[in-house]
């Protein structure tokens, strides 16, 4: 299988025979002089996952996610098909039914297809695809996992680990005559511990991961501190008490709270909605939608990180995009469509979860940069509160804003210390208010362990997000006491 | 390329001499067709054929599973050789098998569940649809200002399951569906809300305008939406919201979550866990039902199972697997994807309705909530703790008045089962978890 360390376009040419006269073929059956834009997308995906319960091998899986999507853009208009079958013949149906949306005639164009690039970035080369590295060593390091959080705590009564590898050939063809692949690996380690103590059960997880090697992730030891979070947190949380309900100050930890970001304002950037009118900050760039301290950034450039990409799924360099400087909205997040539509430039958002998914703007990696208070400070400044450090999944209502997001670690601030672990608290708030109420910025920025997913339209991708310690004032805490 | 089920059995049969004491394969072979309309015009319009084959081999205990969607007779070879490498990787597991031959269905009768009209109607009629349904929600009030679109889908696969005891089932199913996501607007803000009609056959589909205005109506009454205090009150779930609620009994009763007491019914068999008046079935076999189907995912006949009978959990639902770590027979809720082994699914779970309309329920109610939209994710499976983003309207005097938002409904799964007061007779069918308006005692709301 080392053939998937091929480059994209030899390894789609000698797989599938998509060479540059293929490409140019199926470009020009799909443009014709109404269709703008139109463009190929090959994916090959080899993807394995094995998993342990009750120190068990429960179960091997490997996938091989082969196939095509063919779009042609005429104004505010896509058409899509796509197809598992990566031939010729089959590729000019598909191109057939992609350009019927501008119902155009059977004249076709012509696409001066160029030879393959690299992409803009490299920000994730591994040598073994993880998909390539034997079930037995994967196998061992679950083993030793399992081990782990048994003897992290006697009332750890139930361990689940899972690894997966993805290693992913994309290519993109433009009908500017750009072809541009990518290879994409990512790696997934998932750890959840059931606690019991007296009739009390309780459970603990931690997850992460990212653009690596499998040799890199083993070295890197992060397993061992993933191992560690999913069993303290099971018997954490047997002594949680019931979160509260109402209004506080609320104290979010450093990295995967940055979650809130995501949620609250992130999507709500997202071009799609800014150009239809639909989102909460339609028409609201210049505007001040957080305190000065804030500062909000979008990066798919950052090396090895699981919300990475060289380009994203439309052959566009990723980039760093500022969306909120010190306080005041400054961008959005672009794919072609929307950004053509709206005037503006891609910023490198263009992603799909697989060739079965039209693009749409999605995020990267995206946090808040450092401020200047320690997170001692600022948990002291509280006399009673919330202090949240980890999270299970958040959503968002795009149009109103309101988003909320569930709490899997969190304690009370008592007199500006903390105290109780509690379970069961949601944070409930509004997207273009909540950063107006972020006081306090920590200088302790951390990204999250390689976690996260993002659903949108019925479309998952790994995403990253990252914040230093901060204070919200007045947040609305879902408990029940 | 197509690919025959003589050859999928032949695959099964090499297996057997690579040293595979058993093993099944699943193909489904799918077509797809979705359309937008946007403020009238067609936004996009997306085609799309898939086929995919999963290989599952067993050598004794060991097991894996595969698939691919390259069905060269190279792919198809390397496909049994990673296969029969992974499963040969993996430690035994002793619960690990095909269902005992008994177990696997003998008959595939015909549910109902293809309706070739939809392949045959030309896509100008579906965007018709559409656009129909779109117009009617932007016409039915002026404050209707905006619009997500309107959208036609529809799907149809031919499924084909074989395995090694010499089983060979095949059905076709077909499932439409039809939305609009509209958006009022008024000087307070921008609501938006969607309503949707699905169902396998053309006939079951509600007219486009009527989908449409139901989806303006929906949206307009979310408008001036405010706040409400921190406190505990009654909260009558509507029928769409109320499915999310019998989702989370779903997770609580299926098998995979009990032997990991993951879930906070394990042990609960033969409790009581709700009231007298509470009834639910998972039943697999109503025709054209759109968690129908003729045979699980290992091949056993469907059925009606009764998970709970007035207010006592009466079984967990079951595939091979989960049943044997219980000590339990499947009770043919296996679901499979090619890609993946067989998991714990749902067919129609559904409980039964009561006798109160839904007005009749909210005027119960002298001070309390009705939910119409839930956002998040903080219910744990394990303990039943809940709390979730809310939206929806506030009940006082037995009415209903302004519209709320920004507040979490919060409590324990298993106190809310206890607590369910009401059930509506307006069991909504359009998803294969359904449940008709439900009155929960009380609830902790969190709010300003």
């Amino acid at each position: 299988m080392t053939q998937t360390l091929a480059r994209p376009a030899d390894f789609f040419d000698q797989q599938y025979g998509m060479n540059t006269t293929s490409l140019q073929r199926v470009l020009d059956r799909t443009l014709s002089p109404q269709i703008d834009y139109a463009d190929l997308y090959f994916q090959y995906e080899v993807s394995d996952a094995v998993s342990l319960e009750e120190g068990e091998v429960k179960q091997g899986s490997k996938q091989i996610n082969q196939g095509v999507g063919i779009r042609a853009l005429a104004g505010e208009k896509t058409g899509y098909a796509f197809s598992d079958e990566i031939t010729v013949p089959s590729l000019e149906a598909a191109a057939r039914t992609a350009r019927e949306i501008a119902q155009s005639a059977s004249q076709s164009a012509s696409v001066a297809v160029q030879g393959a690039q690299a992409p803009a970035h490299d920000l994730y080369a591994v040598q073994v695809a993880g998909t390539d590295i034997p079930v037995q060593r994967k196998l061992d390091l679950l083993q030793q996992i399992d081990a782990f959080c048994r003897a992290y705590d006697p009332r750890i009564t139930k361990v689940q680990t899972s690894f997966s590898s993805v290693h992913k050939l994309v290519l993109v063809a433009t009908s500017e005559g750009k072809v541009v692949g990518d290879v994409q690996p990512l790696l997934r380690l998932n750890v959840t511990c059931i606690a019991e103590a007296n009739g009390n059960r309780q459970n603990g997880s931690a997850g992460g991961g990212g653009r690596v090697s499998f040799e890199t992730f083993i070295k890197a030891e992060q397993y061992l501190d993933l191992a560690r979070e999913a069993a303290r947190r099971a018997v954490l949380n047997l002594d949680a008490v019931d979160a509260p309900a109402g209004t506080m100050d609320v104290v979010l930890g450093s990295g995967w709270p940055g979650i809130l970001l995501h949620e609250a304002i992130g999507h709500g950037l997202e071009g799609d909605f800014n150009r239809k009118g639909t989102s909460a900050f339609s028409g609201r760039i210049g505007e001040r939608i957080a305190s000065e301290a804030c500062t909000v950034v979008d990066d798919g450039t950052i090396p090895w990180r699981r919300g990475s990409l060289n380009v994203d799924d439309e052959g566009t360099p990723t980039s760093r995009t500022v969306l909120v400087e010190n306080g005041i909205l400054c961008a959005y997040l672009q794919d072609r469509l929307n950004a053509r539509l709206m005037g503006m430039a891609p910023t490198g958002n263009g992603r799909r979860q697989s060739y079965a998914h039209m693009p749409m703007p999605r995020m990267t990696n995206t946090f808040m940069l450092n401020g200047e208070s320690t997170p001692e400070e600022i948990i002291g400044s509280v006399a009673s509160g919330l202090y949240a450090v980890s999270f299970g999944g958040g959503q968002v209502d795009i149009t109103n804003g309101k988003f909320v997001f569930s709490a899997n670690e969190a304690y009370l601030i008592e007199d500006g210390k903390v105290t109780r672990p509690v379970k069961g608290a949601s944070l409930i708030g509004n997207g273009p208010d909540v950063l107006t109420r972020i006081n306090m910025v920590g200088n302790d920025f951390a990204l999250d362990t390689g976690v996260g997913t993002c659903g949108k339209n019925g479309q998952a991708v790994p995403v990253g997000v990252g914040m230093p310690t901060i204070r919200m004032n007045a947040v609305t805490v879902g408990g029940t006491q | 390329m197509t690919i025959e089920p003589q050859v999928v059995q032949d695959l099964l049969q090499t297996a057997r001499t690579r040293g595979a004491t058993g093993g099944d394969a699943l193909l489904v072979d799918s077509t797809s067709f979705e359309a937008q309309v946007r403020l009238g015009d067609v936004e996009t319009v997306q085609n799309s054929h898939q086929k995919r084959l999963g290989l599952r081999l067993f050598f004794g205990q060991r097991s894996a599973t595969t698939s691919t969607s390259d069905f060269s007779s190279a792919s198809l070879r390397q496909l049994l050789d990673d296969t029969c490498a992974l499963a040969q990787a993996m430690a035994d597991d002793e619960h690990a098998g095909l269902p005992e031959p008994d177990e696997v269905a003998t008959t595939v009768p015909d549910l109902g569940l293809c309706d070739d009209s939809l392949q045959q109607l030309p896509p100008a009629e579906r965007i018709a649809m559409a656009r129909d349904a779109e117009r009617a929600a932007l016409d039915y009030d002026s404050r209707i200002t905006n619009s997500e679109g309107g959208s036609y889908d529809s799907s149809q696969g031919d499924v084909t399951y074989v395995n090694s005891h010499g089983f060979i089932g095949h059905y076709r199913a077909s499932l439409a569906s039809l939305s609009v996501a509209s958006i009022a607007s008024d000087a307070g803000g921008m609501q938006s809300s969607s309503w949707f009609t699905a169902g396998r056959r053309m006939e079951s589909l509600q007219a486009p305008e009527a989908l449409g205005r139901e989806a303006a109506r929906r949206t307009l009454r979310q408008l001036g939406a405010r706040r409400v205090p921190t406190q505990k009150v009654p909260v009558v779930f509507d029928a769409t919201v109320a499915a999310g609620l019998l989702n989370h009994l779903f997770s609580a009763v299926s098998g995979s979550a009990v032997y990991r007491a993951a879930s906070f019914l394990t042990d609960g068999i033969g409790q009581k866990i709700a009231p007298e008046t509470v009834t639910v079935y998972d039943d697999g076999t109503l025709p054209g039902a759109p968690g129908s189907k003729p045979f699980d995912g290992e091949g056993l006949p469907t059925r009606r199972t009764t998970v709970v009978e007035q207010g006592v959990l009466r079984t967990y639902l079951l595939d091979t697997y989960t049943g044997r770590k219980l000590g339990m027979r499947s009770t043919g809720n296996a679901a499979r994807s090619a890609g993946d082994a067989p998991s714990v699914s749902p067919t129609n779970f559904f409980m039964v309705p009561g006798t109160a309309t839904p007005e009749e329920i909210i005027a119960s109610v002298p001070n309390g909530l009705y939910v119409t939209g839930l956002i998040g994710f903080g219910v744990n499976p394990v303990t039943g703790d809940y709390s979730r983003g809310a939206s929806g309207l506030w009940i006082e005097g037995g009415e209903l008045t302004y519209a709320v938002e920004e507040i979490t409904i919060a409590g324990n799964l298993r106190q809310m089962l206890a607590d369910i007061e009401m059930i509506g007779n307006d069991l909504d069918r359009r998803r294969r978890v359904m449940a008709p308006t439900l009155k929960i005692r009380e609830m902790t709301i969190a709010g300003s």
